[in-house]
């Protein structure tokens, strides 16, 4: 079978969930090979690789390929397209996953799905429209797929691949060396998972009704293991910072399950939610739109619901 | 400085947006028509700079003739002229078509900043901005939430998940901002009069040098094969608090084996 080629998301030297979901998926379609970009791999990396099915591991550990936005990764994907006609490129739906892979799908003049939510036989993508009203069948025309996944849209599964090695050495392209990271800002700290990979996200909204009461919120994304969020009610309001708003203008999250709390379900925020595999909505208002989707809804005060649950979810854990 | 913000028109998110059966393309007489969101701060974010700066803010869109409203807004905050890309051709383009269409427009109106919003609100692709720096070799700098401008040289901050890089690049530049960085202003009456009087461009293929060949369904690299209106999710459970909410949603998250 084909090569599948898969794009390692990682950070400090650790392989993220999206990447042994894609590998998962890559199996089910060919034989995935992992493309780790920039300096950094462990043999803990390499090895939980090669667990969930990489039978190759490509590594191009130069540092310029991390110096750079975005663009020196389509390059070193595109070198290893050329050399190696993959059945299709994988890279997780993050915000720079995307852009890599539309300019990889420039460099190889392929075609690019986006936002893809599962993934067939002959490459055909699944993919929820707006705001999850209108689910979709795609696929790429010309070239090689390139397909960027969202997280959460595969269940990991292990099974071991060969996991070998090969070194990937990249000469970049002047133009891939013009927009250079001057410096990583890590504003964020503390144990909770990203919000666009985290399996549980908890998200509160204008009903949480102040920046204090927002430790409501984490106490019980906490107790569960999982992200908090917010909608653009709670962001715009500055209760919660903006890079945590799920939402049409904010980011997308796709999680096994989505708490909202106090939370409407206006549509704009339905945009970024709506595919969740479970949600339950607290809401004071029984007429929130948030309950026509929710799985389980309790209507009520988050101010008391939500402390009872956290209590509830650390006395059973 | 000679910046270009690109604009998209986009079916209202207020209302029903669909596909059309016939070629599996945006329906867009089914929902009116509104200038993108996060376009707004990218019409902001530029004329900002204009104002610190100087120069010139061109509107660009791509889209058919209904389109000038989305262009006519922006001129109402405050843009100097537009260039619309008209052209019955471009129908059903996809990113990468629209990429190089629009790319070529840029290249023949030239360009010191491109600015653009994250994305769009109904195809939600979020390449376009990477997919214009790729094609016109100029500097990436997207998803910003800041943005400097100082003699020929551009620093943004750039959203990440764990905060944000900075970021520094030679001109000409392609930046796409987020919604984090400024408050979009409300077009004047003052401002809706002198649109009127703004000059647009309106621009078919053959005047931008665009391969038909390139761009509309027929050229796309990608396709919807079908689709279908998502199944409405079935009614849950909707319990009144009573005092034991909490306990009760406790009990449905066990059931589901969560906790």
């Amino acid at each position: 079978m084909s090569e599948i080629l898969v794009l390692v998301e990682h950070a400090e030297g650790e392989v993220k969930k999206v990447t042994l979901e894609l590998l998962t998926l890559a199996r089910s379609l060919g034989t995935p090979a992992a493309v780790w970009a920039g300096p950094g791999i462990t043999p803990e990396a390499k090895a939980r690789l090669a667990e969930y099915g990489a039978e190759k591991i490509y590594v191009a550990g130069a540092d310029d390929i991390v110096d750079y936005v975005v663009a020196p990764k389509a390059e070193l994907l595109a070198q290893l397209v050329a050399g190696t006609s993959p059945a299709a490129v994988l890279v997780a739906a993050t915000a720079e996953g995307k852009e890599i892979a539309g300019r990889l799908a420039i460099k190889t003049d392929s075609g690019v799905i986006t936002d893809a939510v599962g993934l067939s036989e002959g490459f055909v993508a699944d993919q929820s429209i707006f705001g999850g009203g209108v689910n979709v069948h795609s696929r790429v025309r010309k070239g090689t797929p390139i397909v960027a996944v969202r997280p959460n849209s595969t269940a990991p599964v292990a099974a071991a691949g060969a996991g070998t090695e090969e070194e990937v050495s990249v000469t970049l392209s002047d133009a891939a060396k013009t927009a250079r990271v001057v410096e990583r800002v890590k504003q964020e700290k503390g144990a909770r998972p990203e919000l666009t990979e985290a399996a549980i996200v908890v998200s509160g909204g204008r009903g949480v009704g102040s920046a204090e009461n927002f430790s409501i919120i984490e106490g019980l994304a906490d107790a569960l293991g999982a992200a908090v969020g917010a909608s653009r009610a709670a962001t715009d309001a500055g209760w919660y910072p903006h890079q945590f708003q799920v939402g049409q203008t904010g980011k997308t999250v796709s999680p096994q399950l989505y708490i909202a709390a106090g939370i409407s379900g206006a549509i704009q925020h339905r945009a970024g939610m709506q595919t969740a595999k479970t949600i339950v909505a607290i809401n004071k208002d029984p007429e929130a739109p948030i309950f026509e989707l929710a799985d389980y809804g309790v209507v009520g005060d988050l101010h008391q619901v939500v402390p009872q649950l956290t209590e509830e979810v650390s006395k059973r854990k | 400085m000679n910046i270009v913000v690109c604009v998209k028109q986009v079916p209202d998110t207020a209302t029903e947006r669909k596909l059309r059966s016939d070629d599996n393309t945006l329906d867009r007489d089914a929902a009116d028509g509104v200038v993108n969101e996060l376009d707004e701060y990218a019409v902001e974010e530029a004329l900002k700079l204009k104002e610190a700066h100087g120069g010139e803010v061109t509107v660009l869109t791509m889209g058919p003739g209904k389109a000038t409203d989305t262009i006519r807004k922006a001129l109402a905050m405050g843009a100097d002229k537009a260039v619309h890309l008209s052209d019955d051709a471009l129908h059903g383009s996809d990113a990468l078509s629209t990429s190089y269409a629009m790319a070529q427009v840029l290249k023949k109106i030239g360009f010191d900043l491109v600015i653009l919003g994250s994305e769009s609100t109904d195809a939600r692709t979020g390449v376009l901005a990477a997919m214009l720096a790729e094609r016109l070799g100029a500097s990436q700098l997207t998803l910003a939430n800041k943005v400097e401008v100082d003699k020929g040289a551009i620093a943004i901050q750039r959203l990440t998940d764990y905060g944000y890089d900075r970021v520094e690049a030679p001109l000409p530049a392609v930046i796409s901002v987020v919604e984090k960085i400024n408050e979009p202003r409300y077009p004047s009456f003052k401002g809706i009069m002198a649109a009127k009087k703004k000059p647009v461009e309106t621009l078919a293929i053959g005047d931008a040098s665009i391969d038909a060949a390139q761009v509309g369904l027929a050229a796309a690299w990608s396709e919807v094969v079908d689709f279908a209106a998502a199944p409405p999710r079935a009614a849950g459970t909707i319990v009144k608090d009573e005092g034991d909410g909490g306990e009760k949603a406790a009990d449905f998250l066990a059931s589901k084996k969560f906790i």
